[in-house]
């Protein structure tokens, strides 16, 4: 244990790290999304294969919320049909912010194999909220689902929380 | 064990209110997109209105617009936990149409690839029927075995969860030299994993608790209702379509076709109904070691797949077992490449509608394990 400590340890007593607090705040909270899973046809099948084992979804730190008030990121997996697409505007609008949308599968991202005939299926989540991160795929792999949610963590860390104005020039 | 769960109506009116309840159509527990309208008297359901079309996605008009051979990934989106299964029915209609007799090969091939998915599909029903009582081991126990069963498929097919894989007269691609062994291998593990699940879920006396004399489907109930598959065997009747139409080679095999026997609970409550898909992955399994033992090494499973598809004037019905019950497709040909009208007869839909005859009297939280017993998929109700 001694040996392993000064290992891992190389500061004795604990050190010091100096950096900005915006990197603090964005670290921590790209590290631990929540998420609300809006699983609604084939992909969310894939999606329950990367929750469970060989995949295990929650080592990116993601914890699965049935209330879209305790979720960061809203997950929608599958085909948006007409009659879906208001109750998905009405949870992403329960949502507290900051939150993020991740697309995923090819009718979520664009209306997929439904795009040319389907009468009732929604040609792409992002007519009605914003979307972060596409995932492509009829149904993505598992690896997808991973680097979905890498590029998910990857643009969390990068954002503004201090002095957003001035950083996009508005004021 | 012999408790009665059912309460009877009559003597649970306190002159409460009753209260209506929304479940879903976005809900954990309900398996897709489905949204019932629940009537509770305290936290005695009274009332179950499920609502449809939530997924809709307009499959029959699809049908309409594609030719024959660009139907069958929409085929696949249907009931998409069991892709391979959905394939055979509509391919065996056109070949019916076409009078194309497939080669052995094939045959043997669809046998297994199709039992194969039939284990994946049984190991998600129980495994998700585990979470709605409250079990998270089983899910990982069946998740890790049906990645093997699906590496398997995917070398095969390509995809992993909706093949593509079965042709008008043939299969999309042949078999890879190491096929035989790790099919065999694949059987050993789901053997051994249910032989685990035994202990851990099904003989689990929570469990026996929570399911036994919970949603009683008589027999005359679910004919009266047109269901099948597992949900109509839980009720002991042995009805299957492998057996009892015997297509393809299924005459050739020696398998059992599991019923309710009511050793736990009574015959057509949640447990048994539950307990028929475990025994038949068992009977998959056999079917599958005997396919593997009788199928021809040569052939060229590509050899008679037609470039072109003009099926002659006329119409066709093609039904056959799915993992979730009949399904079966209903098609009529007006002489052109694509089909002037395409319906469905999903399995997951008839069942679905029982679930308000039997959830009545029982409680809320039965209500979500009658459901998870029936096992439906919202792509192949609202299609």
């Amino acid at each position: 244990m001694g040996l392993l400590n000064k290992l891992d340890d190389p500061y004795e007593g604990g050190g010091i790290v100096l950096g900005k607090v915006e990197e603090l705040l964005n670290w921590g909270r790209s590290k631990s999304d929540w998420y609300l899973h809006f699983g609604l046809a084939c992909c969310a099948i894939e999606f329950m294969a990367m929750n469970a084992s060989h995949f295990d979804f929650m080592r990116f730190g993601t914890i699965p919320r049935t209330s879209p008030r305790q979720a960061d990121f809203i997950m929608i997996t599958g085909t948006v049909t007409f009659k879906m697409a208001d109750r998905i505007k009405v949870l992403y609008e329960q949502m507290a912010e900051p939150k993020y949308v991740i697309s995923v599968g090819s009718c979520s991202n664009s209306g997929g194999p439904y795009w040319e005939h389907g009468y009732h299926v929604l040609k792409g989540v992002d007519l009605i909220i914003p979307v972060d991160v596409y995932i492509p795929g009829c149904p993505p792999r598992p690896e997808a689902f991973e680097e979905g949610m890498i590029q998910l963590q990857k643009k969390i860390s990068q954002q503004a929380i201090f002095n957003k104005r001035k950083k996009l020039g508005i004021e | 064990m012999s408790e009665i769960k059912r309460m009877d109506l009559e003597y649970s009116q306190l002159d409460s209110d009753r209260m209506r309840i929304n479940v879903g159509p976005q809900h954990p527990s309900t398996h897709g997109v489905l949204r019932l309208e629940v009537e509770v008297d305290g936290e005695i359901v009274t009332e179950v209105v499920p609502h449809l079309g939530y997924l809709h996605r307009s499959f029959e008009k699809h049908c309409e617009r594609m030719t024959y051979q660009q139907i069958i990934p929409y085929i696949d989106r249907m009931d998409y936990i069991s892709a391979m299964n959905n394939e055979w029915p509509y391919v065996m209609a056109l070949e019916k149409m076409l009078d194309i007799k497939v080669p052995e090969k094939v045959e043997y091939l669809r046998v297994i690839v199709s039992e194969l998915n039939r284990i994946a599909n049984h190991q998600i029903a129980v495994a998700t029927f585990g979470l709605d009582a409250g079990a998270f081991t089983p899910f990982l126990f069946y998740f890790r075995d049906r990645e093997y069963i699906i590496w398997i498929l995917e070398k095969l097919s390509g995809a992993r969860l909706l093949y593509n894989y079965f042709r008008v007269g043939g299969m999309a691609a042949d078999i890879y030299p190491t096929f035989k062994q790790e099919v065999l291998d694949v059987v050993a593990k789901v053997r051994k994993t249910n032989a685990e699940i035994m202990n851990l879920l099904i003989y689990n006396s929570i469990f026996i608790k929570r399911t036994a004399h919970v949603g009683i489907l008589t027999p005359e109930v679910a004919i009266n209702y047109g269901c099948s598959g597992p949900v109509l065997r839980g009720s002991g009747v042995a009805h299957d379509l492998r057996r009892d139409e015997a297509y393809s080679v299924y005459d050739r095999f020696d398998f059992e076709v599991p019923v309710g026997k009511g050793e736990v609970g009574v015959v057509g409550d949640s447990w048994n109904r539950n307990m028929v898909r475990v025994n038949e992955m068992e009977q998959s399994c056999r079917i599958i070691e005997q396919a593997i033992a009788q199928m021809p090494d040569e052939g060229d499973v590509t050899a008679l797949i037609p470039k072109r598809i003009k099926i002659p004037k006329g119409e066709v019905y093609m039904r056959a077992e799915n993992p979730k019950g009949d399904l079966g497709f209903y098609i009529v040909s007006n002489g052109t490449d694509k089909p002037e009208r395409l319906k469905a007869r999903g399995a997951s839909f008839v069942n679905l509608s029982v679930i308000p005859e039997i959830s009545k009297g029982y409680m809320f939280a039965d209500l979500i394990l009658i459901l998870g017993s029936i096992d439906i998929v919202l792509g192949e109700v609202d299609r």
